[in-house]
């Protein structure tokens, strides 16, 4: 318990004094949030309609962006080794540091969501389903791409293949969330898709960690 | 049992053993997609109110089919891989996953063209047909997670463990048609009931879906053969199978 707690102490300091770093995403985020509705038009209406869909696209993006970055400087400087070599179990390391990524991806996005939902027009009714959906869809893409994250740390050009690998499993996450915040929004109950995000985030908290420590074992024995 | 597994895992066996099996599986293939072509194209009824457009069905859900198949066979090759080790199920992984890749998108292609008369338009984005597309880029992939690797067995590895994530998209698919009803009909065939299409055209049906299977076997083991080639290129007994028996001396 005192390695994964030391381990999320360290990957949060990390962050704190590399702060370009964390905001980068979330810039992204703001950035791509303006060109919809200059590319759709800034009609309120059409806006309201598509926010659900858009934000849950640049909410995927950006944790994508995020994650190419959650192995990388630790495989290179070789505490990733470090890590593998250590008695403590290799999947609680793989699980905090999905953690950390959500902590410094997710939980800003899920701060600055109701700000962004205002500017798309999206009705306030659908405010709360929104922060739920996102809490539970940005954790389980945060275990997600940590799996794809590991299997691409030491290959050349990595990015773009963790992109490839890991957006065919986003799009259960983007079909649940962006379902629950439409209903929302047209004043449907929105229970049964949260359920199922719960139910994904389960099955991934549950799986996801045992993946990624063996993508991370494989990536360290290349290196 | 374990005499056979070990075997399995044994090149040479399996590039001899695979042989065999060819030159009786081919001609079956190759009678039963004639066969079932020929009664499911020319002799099954005409559908009332399809018309005769509803025939691509003989090539749409045998296709279908072996891609859902051909993941689990890769999954599963994959699995092997990584618990026993074994040379032949990163092959075999590898192997199929351009196959598999290749009957999805014959899927998707003759359900779009299907879908021109039945439905008016090439494309939806229905559940099963987003799935499928879906299953396409899992296939992908694990063919371009496969490939970045300097190392084969590291990579074979990799691909593995994503190909293992991926099977929890599969029940998704398979089930999509029944969980959400949408323009994608639900599955004809089940094996609980009777299918709920005439007899004289589910029969043809049935031996397509035969034929395919057998026609993904023997292009996964004649791609398996080959890649086993390739692979062994530097042993003696490859060395002796293409010189004849006098240049294993060299």
């Amino acid at each position: 318990m005192s390695l994964a707690t030391g381990l999320l102490r360290r990957q949060l300091l990390l962050a704190a004094r590399r702060p370009a770093q964390v905001l980068s995403p979330l810039i992204f985020f703001a950035m791509v949030v303006m060109l919809f509705p200059l590319g759709l038009g800034p009609d309120p209406r059409q806006l309201a309609e598509f926010a659900p869909g858009v934000f849950w696209i640049i909410a995927l993006l950006s944790t994508l962006m995020a994650a190419e970055d959650m192995f990388r400087s630790d495989y290179e400087d070789g505490s990733l080794e470090q890590l593998v070599l250590m008695p403590s179990p290799l999947f609680i390391s793989c699980l905090v540091y999905a953690f950390a990524h959500w902590l410094l991806t997710g939980l800003p996005l899920l701060l600055m969501a109701p700000l962004f939902a205002l500017m798309l027009q999206m009705p306030t009714s659908a405010l709360g389903v929104l922060l739920v959906s996102l809490m539970l869809g940005t954790a389980v893409l945060s275990l997600v791409s940590s799996i794809g994250a590991a299997l691409t740390v030491s290959v050349r050009r990595g990015g773009v293949l963790l992109s490839l690998l890991v957006l065919p499993l986003y799009v259960p996450v983007l079909i649940f969330g962006s379902g629950a915040v439409a209903a929302a929004a047209d004043g449907l109950s929105a229970q049964a898709h949260l359920l199922i995000l719960a139910g994904m985030l389960s099955l991934a908290v549950a799986l996801a960690p045992f993946a990624c420590a063996a993508g991370v074992r494989i990536s360290v024995d290349a290196g | 049992m374990w005499s056979f597994f070990h075997k399995l895992g044994s090149p040479p066996w399996m590039y001899r053993i695979s042989g065999t099996i060819l030159t009786w599986l081919l001609p079956v293939t190759i009678v039963l997609l004639a066969w079932g072509a020929i009664w499911g194209l020319l002799y099954a009824p005409e559908d009332f109110r399809q018309g005769n457009s509803y025939r691509i069905i003989y090539i749409h859900v045998p296709a279908s089919a072996i891609s859902l198949a051909g993941y689990y066979v890769m999954a599963i090759a994959g699995a092997t891989s990584l618990i026993w080790k074994m040379k032949m199920a990163d092959i075999a992984m590898r192997c199929a996953a351009p196959i598999g890749a290749a009957f999805t998108f014959l899927g998707l292609l003759s359900g779009a063209i299907w879908g021109k008369p039945t439905w008016g338009t090439y494309w939806v984005w229905d559940a099963r047909v987003t799935s499928m597309l879906v299953l396409f880029f899992l296939y992908v992939g694990v063919l371009a997670l496969y490939e970045a690797w300097d190392d084969e067995a590291l990579g074979a590895k990799a691909a593995a463990v994503l190909s293992l994530v991926g099977t929890v998209n599969i029940p998704i698919i398979y089930k999509s048609v029944d969980w959400w009803f949408s323009l994608h009909q639900p599955a004809t065939i089940k094996f609980t009931e009777a299918p709920s299409m005439h007899m004289d055209m589910f029969q043809p049906l049935l031996l397509m879906i035969v034929a395919f299977y057998c026609l993904f076997t023997c292009s996964l083991l004649l791609s398996m053969r080959s890649e086993i080639l390739r692979r062994e290129s530097t042993t003696g007994w490859v060395r002796k199978l293409l010189l004849g028996e006098g240049a294993g001396a060299v």
